[in-house]
């Protein structure tokens, strides 16, 4: 695929409606912990399962819109740049996810190690 | 030279390809059709009209027996074709039939995909594709009785109304929370439920079909949760998948579809394809402008047309129910640089979404009013750049276009004096402009004492508020308001009064009628709607778990590592032998690092990790432990001291009445955390006196305090009332957190709930004065208290609720 960085590769992941409206799943890779959402219009998300506040782990937390907040100090994050809202200033890593046709949730990372 | 064209299937898509070519390429193919149904083209999408008695079958014929003739096509009607002989390019029919081919067409479309729930092959399960299964479904519709409809998308609900209009009662089983989920987001999809059960259709959203039943023949479908919906027939309507095994069998490169190029050419280049049989960079279609664009290009590249290609675009929906307005278009996800437009007519019932995306429009969501569709649609289509002064008016439509942009305060000093502001009311606007003069008003409250207007329904907040910044500049401050969140003009007090008062009982009902700003709220209102909707409607609303915060949805509390704690009922502060050993064993078998005591009298277990805690919970309900809610805006400890029965001086059995206190509320969810305490006599052991209710035990019968607070800030009790008997005292407290859970605003304490409405005096008027109040409060509590007190933790332990929650995706390699 045009411009995947070297040693990534698309990983398919599980259906969609694994994934609760307005929900998330925690996934786990090479120790990098994963959180991907799903929004109330059937998009999916995944980034990095961990405030840059402090480390508050975002899977939990309440889907709006395109974001989430985090369940410990209501940091605000949108969902599809991994940037903080609002007053925060914090920035989370995303991984490129999408829902095939055929409603497989596929997600991009590093190959195995 | 004529070329020798065979088509296997006689729908829509190869009828386009036919026409196409007849009309551009006349004489150059010699067509012979193979269709397993024995008719000729008919239009597909018109099959609902006819169910629904507003078409006949010959209506929507598209090409009928002498358009075959004048084109020289053979048609087989009825005979199947099972076999491709691509060696000898020939196929051959059930019936025996075989035809030779220069070029083959591939048209199988697609068969409805079927549930494999036990029952599904019962007599009476029908599907809804071609003219059979209609007829089937006015047979049975003649006999009357109820149709079940699986599946809440544009067919089943098509279906569903059809059966309807034909004398049928109608019950559709949807397993998402909205219906048409694909095509429209939650707030049309909740007016759409809104339409379809004012016209008696029973919309069952959220629910799972587990078995259809009966003996010899369909008698009705059981869900999930144990509902049993009678039914004479069962139409199944969750979606369709393409035929392709044809052209699997025949060697041809399959994957869901039939894969084709761009010219609709499939792996063997003299076979073609075209339809819903096809899978074309990894889309499949169902609906009929791609399919028809498909037929167009294949007709084109059988003429050796090099230019013809097909692209994948933006498709739009419409739902053919009469009477239905909606319509939606392109791409209306939020995401990264994309922002919305908004416009909701509660009265009418309407609701607009458009999707921007670089100063151009992607989507559309319209209910209600859709004329504008087709101007939307072609500006997605157009992609073409849309300017500020276009967008303030875009959500309007085409004939507002060009128009100069509204200032809704200029459109508020241009009403005359006699036009209606508050239709409940009839206030016009000369009378609240006169009011706000005579009276010298300065906000909404003083609005609504002297005029009425905005008391009722409330949805002329807005107007009223435009008049007063009108007539006081800026001396009016809008803003003062304290408001549930940004996402709404409301305060808590009017969403409360509002759900009750217009029937509202779900979260998308609350925003479509009080015209919410965003189209699914945020973390501020969404837990404050679930638990108004929830403390208003017992029994009827459904609890939306994604509008809870972690601790109420897992049902334990976050720690700052991400791990939980988890805290059993301990019910008033006693536990036994066979407890503890149980919560020793459950701390060694699962790593417990840490185990305290409460401050509430119970135990603590902390550091419990989330894949854990259906284990830790099953074995602790094995014990007979049941959840704390130490997590939870609810009902958490009532903390006693030991009372008549043990204590030199006690006076009363504290610690009985505190467990029967315990047992009537846990379990209840409230606007903030509310904790108890009973003590046996005015020395006050369990500290009764700091707590949102405290009772204490004196000789002549029980103190009841309310409002006392021991966080940020600390505040001794008031003192209520005392009662005689353990029953008044229950009944006392009781009335007062149903009350609370009444009139308190989401995460507002009790002693914050009490100041507000007037102080402990204003308590006791409402609860201890007015009796008959007291006891239509107590039983208001206990009603609403049979459908709370399932322990959340025994359901999730058995894996049958919320399994997700506790397990981690495998990533496979």
């Amino acid at each position: 695929m045009d411009g995947m960085a070297p040693f990534e590769r698309w990983f398919d992941i599980c259906e969609l409606s694994d994934i609760p409206v307005r929900g998330s799943r925690r996934l786990e890779k090479d120790g990098m912990k994963i959180a991907i959402f799903r929004t109330s219009d059937d998009r999916v998300y995944a980034v990095e399962n961990s405030c840059a506040h402090k480390g508050g782990p975002l899977s939990e937390g309440i889907v709006h819109d395109c974001a989430v907040t985090c369940p410990l100090h209501n940091w605000v994050y949108d969902l599809s740049t991994g940037k903080a809202q609002g007053g925060d200033e914090g920035q989370i890593r995303t991984f490129p996810a999408e829902v095939r046709d055929g409603g497989r949730v596929h997600l991009r990372l590093a190959m195995a190690s | 030279m004529t070329k020798k064209l065979v088509v296997v299937g006689n729908g829509m898509a190869p009828g386009k390809v036919l026409e196409t070519l007849f009309e551009t390429a006349p004489g150059q193919f010699d067509v012979t059709i193979f269709n397993a149904e024995p008719r000729v083209n008919y239009n597909r999408i018109m099959l609902s009209p006819v169910l629904s008695g507003e078409s006949k079958y010959e209506d929507i014929i598209i090409h009928d027996e002498a358009w075959y003739e004048a084109n020289n096509v053979t048609l087989h009607a009825g005979e199947k074709v099972v076999s491709i002989d691509r060696e000898n390019k020939t196929v051959r029919s059930d019936g025996g039939v075989i035809e030779g081919y220069d070029n083959l067409l591939i048209a199988t479309g697609s068969t409805p995909f079927i549930i494999p729930v036990p029952g599904h092959d019962l007599p009476g399960v029908l599907a809804y594709r071609d003219l059979d299964d209609v007829n089937k479904m006015l047979n049975a519709a003649a006999k009357g009785g109820r149709a079940v409809v699986i599946g809440g998308g544009l067919l089943g609900l098509e279906a569903a109304a059809g059966l309807k209009l034909r004398g049928m009662d109608v019950t559709v089983i949807h397993l998402m929370p909205t219906l048409m989920e694909r095509q429209l987001d939650p707030a049309a999809g909740y007016l759409l439920e809104k339409e379809l059960s004012s016209r008696g259709i029973d919309i069952r959203t959220g629910a799972n079909t587990k078995e259809i039943y009966g003996d010899g023949k369909v008698e009705g479908v059981r869900l999930e949760d144990g509902t049993e919906i009678d039914a004479s027939i069962v139409v199944m309507a969750v979606g369709i998948r393409p035929s392709a095994q044809l052209a699997k069998d025949a060697g041809l490169d399959v994957n869901r579809g039939i894969l084709v190029d761009c010219q609709m050419r499939t792996s063997d280049p003299d076979i073609y394809s075209v339809g819903e049989c096809v899978e074309f960079e990894g889309n499949c279609y169902g609906l009929v402008a791609p399919l028809y664009e498909q037929a167009r290009i294949c007709a084109r590249a059988l003429t050796n047309d090099a230019e013809a290609a097909f692209a994948h675009a933006e498709t739009s929906t419409k739902l053919k129910v009469t009477g239905v307005d909606l319509f939606s278009a392109g791409d209306f996800a939020d995401g990264e640089g994309r922002d919305e437009i908004v416009f909701r007519d509660p009265a009418q019932g309407i609701y607009k979404r458009l999707v921007l995306q670089d100063n151009r429009l992607i989507g559309a969501v319209l209910y209600g009013e859709t004329a504008d569709g087709a101007w939307f649609f072609d500006k997605i289509k157009k992609g073409e750049e849309i300017d500020a002064d276009e967008r303030a008016t875009l959500i309007f439509g085409q004939n507002f276009a060009g128009g100069s942009p509204l200032d809704p305060m200029a459109a508020v000093a241009a009403l005359p004096d006699e036009a209606e502001i508050c239709g409940c009311n009839g206030i016009s606007k000369g009378q609240i402009l006169n009011a706000i003069d005579k009276n010298e008003l300065t906000d909404l409250q003083g609005v609504r004492q002297c005029t009425k207007a905005s008391s009722s329904c409330g949805t002329c907040t807005g107007l009223v508020e435009s008049l007063l910044a009108l007539k006081l500049g800026d001396a009016f401050d809008a803003s003062a308001k304290k408001t549930v969140c940004d996402c709404t003009e409301f305060g808590n007090d009017e969403v409360r009064r509002l759900i009750i008062a217009k029937e509202l009982k779900s979260i998308p009902a609350v925003m479509q009628e009080l015209g919410w700003k965003t189209s699914c709220g945020c973390a501020k209102c969404r837990p404050a709607l679930n638990f108004y909707l929830l403390a208003s409607w017992p029994g009827e609303y459904v609890d939306d778990n994604q509008s809870r915060f972690i601790n109420e949805r897992v049902h334990a509390n976050i720690q700052k590592d991400g791990t939980y704690s988890v805290v059993p009922r301990a019910w008033g502060g006693v536990t036994t032998a066979a407890e503890l050993r149980a919560v020793a064993d459950v701390v060694d078998k699962y790593d417990i690092p840490m185990v305290k005591y409460t401050g509430g009298q119970r135990i603590d277990m902390l550091g419990v990790k989330k894949e854990d805690l259906p284990g830790v919970w099953a074995d602790l309900n094995a014990a007979g432990m049941v959840s704390g809610h130490a997590y939870g805006k609810s009902l958490r400890t009532v903390k006693t001291c030991v009372g008549s029965e043990w204590c030199r001086v006690g006076t009363q059995d504290s610690t009985g009445l505190g467990i029967k206190l315990e047992k009537l509320m846990w379990g209840s969810w409230t606007p903030h955390k509310v904790k108890l305490a009973v003590s046996g006599c005015p020395r006050n052991c369990a500290e009764a006196t700091c707590k949102d209710i405290g009772v204490v035990c004196v000789d002549s019968g029980y103190q009841i305090h309310i409002a006392g607070a021991a966080g940020m800030e600390v505040r001794a009790t008031d003192h209520l009332t005392t009662v005689t008997t353990e029953e008044e005292a229950i009944e006392m407290c009781a009335a007062v957190l149903q009350a609370y859970r009444e009139q308190g605003f989401y995460l507002e304490r009790i002693y914050k709930w009490t100041a507000r409405i007037g102080g402990a005096e204003k308590v006791h008027e409402l609860i201890v004065d007015d009796v008959e109040n007291r006891k239509a409060l107590f039983e208001r509590f206990k009603y609403a208290q049979q459908f709370s007190q399932d322990d959340p933790w025994a359901e999730r332990a058995s894996g049958k609720v919320d399994a997700h929650e506790f397990k981690t995706l495998e990533l496979v390699e």
